[in-house]
């Protein structure tokens, strides 16, 4: 398909119970799925001759804490063929594994390895589900939320050991997270008093 | 009679000179023969993606330059494309031209190295002292534009961060003058040379499938007859109005994969040529006081443009609720990143796609069947960077 509209028209009519939601914006097609459907949707998405994503750009996840589905899986699809792009979604709970895409992409192999280390999600049917970028014995996921961005251990060469330690960390100064929104435009602490104020007169 | 083997493990790295960084591979070896390669990245991770979340987009982009260290305005130019699409801000022409032929340059710098150290890895050590020069010349040329060598910081969203300084223009014309006799003094050296060939050629082949399916980008897919470059299929700044040619392989392996890269720069070498005679005066980044800082002078005179300052080095600029991809065309293939703004003045969550990490992802399947002193020739023609693999 030339046109991304077009695109965007067969995608919903071929697989009409498989899509949630569809979106043109920057050039770019947006996919919502349920994530039971992903093998099928991807599979259609590089094997259909009007669609031809041939190739998996990325894989990444994105942390939502205060969502009841805390995790969204996102994945980029680029097709040469129609120099086109779609952005694929899907949102997760916690402990819920996805379908790994390694058989359909061996490149998925270290991009699902790298949402492991750094979310804690699971793929199922993954020939080498081991952490990629974090230190071996590494423990924690460093992208959620919650975890701090100063870690929780640091290393460093004992000179009495003779070898490398791990110590949890300590600062002369605690990490201060500076909040610089302007308080005209309201920062978080007033726009949630206002809030409030509103809540009680109403 | 069968006679028993058990195969040798073998590690290579993280210190080694070929390892082009802190590499480690963990090979498994049947006599000289390499049969398993397993590598383990992730010792230059520094966490840049989640760095990133915690500062505001202005302070976010020189952890870019950090990322391939090798081209490091390439990088920055993916997060400013980001911004300015989310916030739908008209770069001034010039700014479009500046940021070409600076990521020219980049591309030049990336693959003088790239070429140099392969050859180096290979055996020969004086492309590698003549590339050096070059690259110095084209870093002075960085530290006269934006105050530094290696970490630039020099493409803000709305444009770069200052104009050119005087004579730039001029010394960088003179360099694309005399630097194609550079490029055809390397290619004395290696091209026909028949050590160097027999070290490449024929070497790590990549099919056009696997190269697809292995998500390659850059040379590495062009270097395997795809014909894909996103300066041209995906346009973006001016390069629609330059003339270039895209040079694609036929066979897959090292050896055309170095022809490519030759080829590269002496098409980039056209590009700042044209980009020098038709660069326009005039302003170098968006006018709009809320996303670039206003010139030092109109501090000292307007009360307005002392705020917009005060505002944008304190809190910075809001970038409005939105999801993207962008990607450029680095030295190294697609760079792209993929942002999600929430309104606020930090970026909530920013993914940097690097070819490097899908390059060197595809080590096993390239170096299967090929004797252990290819390893080196191998991960030279790949191109790799920690810095971006890592992250």
């Amino acid at each position: 398909m030339k046109d991304l509209a077009d695109l965007e028209k067969k995608i919903n009519s071929e697989l009409t119970t498989k899509i949630n939601e569809t979106k043109i914006s920057h050039n770019q097609i947006y996919l919502n799925i349920d994530h039971e459907d992903l093998l099928d949707v991807v599979t259609f998405l590089k094997t259909n001759s009007e669609t031809k994503f041939r190739q998996l750009i990325d894989i990444t996840a994105v942390d939502y804490p205060e969502k009841s589905q805390r995790f969204k899986m996102v994945y980029l699809f680029l097709s040469h063929k129609f120099n086109q792009r779609v952005i694929l979604s899907f949102f997760l709970n916690e402990n819920e594994p996805v379908s790994s895409l390694t058989k359909i992409f061996p490149s998925a192999n270290w991009m699902e390895r790298e949402v492991f280390d750094m979310y804690g999600i699971k793929f199922k049917n993954h020939p080498d589900l081991r952490r990629i970028l974090t230190d071996y014995n590494f423990e924690g996921f460093p992208l959620r939320k919650d975890f701090p961005l100063t870690g929780h251990t640091e290393v460093r060469y004992s000179e009495d050991k003779k070898k490398v330690v791990y110590e949890p960390v300590k600062l002369e100064q605690n990490y201060r997270n500076f909040d610089y929104e302007s308080p005209w435009e309201g920062t978080k602490y007033i726009k949630e008093q206002t809030k409030k104020d509103n809540d009680k007169k109403n | 009679m069968t006679k028993k083997t058990k195969t040798l493990n073998l590690n290579f790295g993280p210190q080694h000179p070929a390892a082009h960084g802190v590499l480690r591979l963990i090979l498994e070896l049947d006599g000289e023969v390499v049969e398993k390669v397993d590598p383990h990245i992730g010792l230059l991770h520094r966490g840049t993606e989640k760095l990133i979340e915690n500062k505001t987009y202005m302070q976010a982009v020189p952890y870019f330059d950090r990322l391939d260290y090798v081209a490091p305005m390439n990088q920055e130019h993916a997060f400013a494309l980001a911004i300015e699409k989310i916030l739908n801000i008209e770069v001034p022409i010039r700014a479009q031209y500046i940021r070409v032929i600076f990521c020219e340059i980049g591309r030049i710098l990336s693959h003088i190295l790239n070429i140099t150290t392969q050859a180096l890895d290979v055996g020969a050590l004086t492309p590698s002292l003549w590339g050096f020069e070059e690259r110095e010349t084209l870093m002075t040329f960085y530290e006269r534009a934006s105050g530094s060598r290696l970490h630039a910081n020099y493409f803000r969203a709305g444009g770069v961060h200052q104009d050119l300084p005087g004579n730039l223009d001029q010394d960088i014309a003179k360099f694309c003058n005399h630097f194609p006799k550079v490029i055809d003094d390397l290619e004395t050296l290696l091209t026909d040379n028949r050590i160097f060939k027999q070290r490449n050629v024929d070497i790590g082949i990549v099919s056009k499938e696997d190269a697809l399916d292995y998500s390659f980008s850059g040379v590495m897919l062009r270097g395997s007859g795809v014909a894909w470059d996103l300066r041209k299929s995906q346009p973006y700044e001016c390069y629609d109005q330059l003339e270039f040619k895209i040079p694609v392989g036929k066979n897959g392996d090292c050896y055309d994969r170095y022809i490519c890269r030759i080829e590269e720069m002496r098409e980039s070498v056209k590009i700042i040529n044209q980009c020098l005679s038709i660069i326009p005066k005039g302003p170098v980044k968006s006018p709009d006081g809320k996303i670039t800082p206003p010139p030092k002078k109109e501090i000292k005179e307007s009360m307005e443009s002392l705020i917009h300052h005060f505002k944008l080095f304190t809190e910075g600029y809001r970038v409005d609720e939105d999801e993207i991809y962008t990607a450029v065309e680095a030295p190294k293939g697609e760079f792209g990143v993929y942002l999600i703004s929430d309104g606020s003045n930090k970026p909530y969550k920013c993914k940097i796609r690097a070819p490097g990490f899908s390059h060197l992802q595809a080590m096993d399947y390239l170096i299967k069947g090929h004797m252990l002193a290819d390893v080196p020739a191998v991960l030279g023609s790949l191109d790799i960077v920690f810095g971006e693999i890592d992250r």
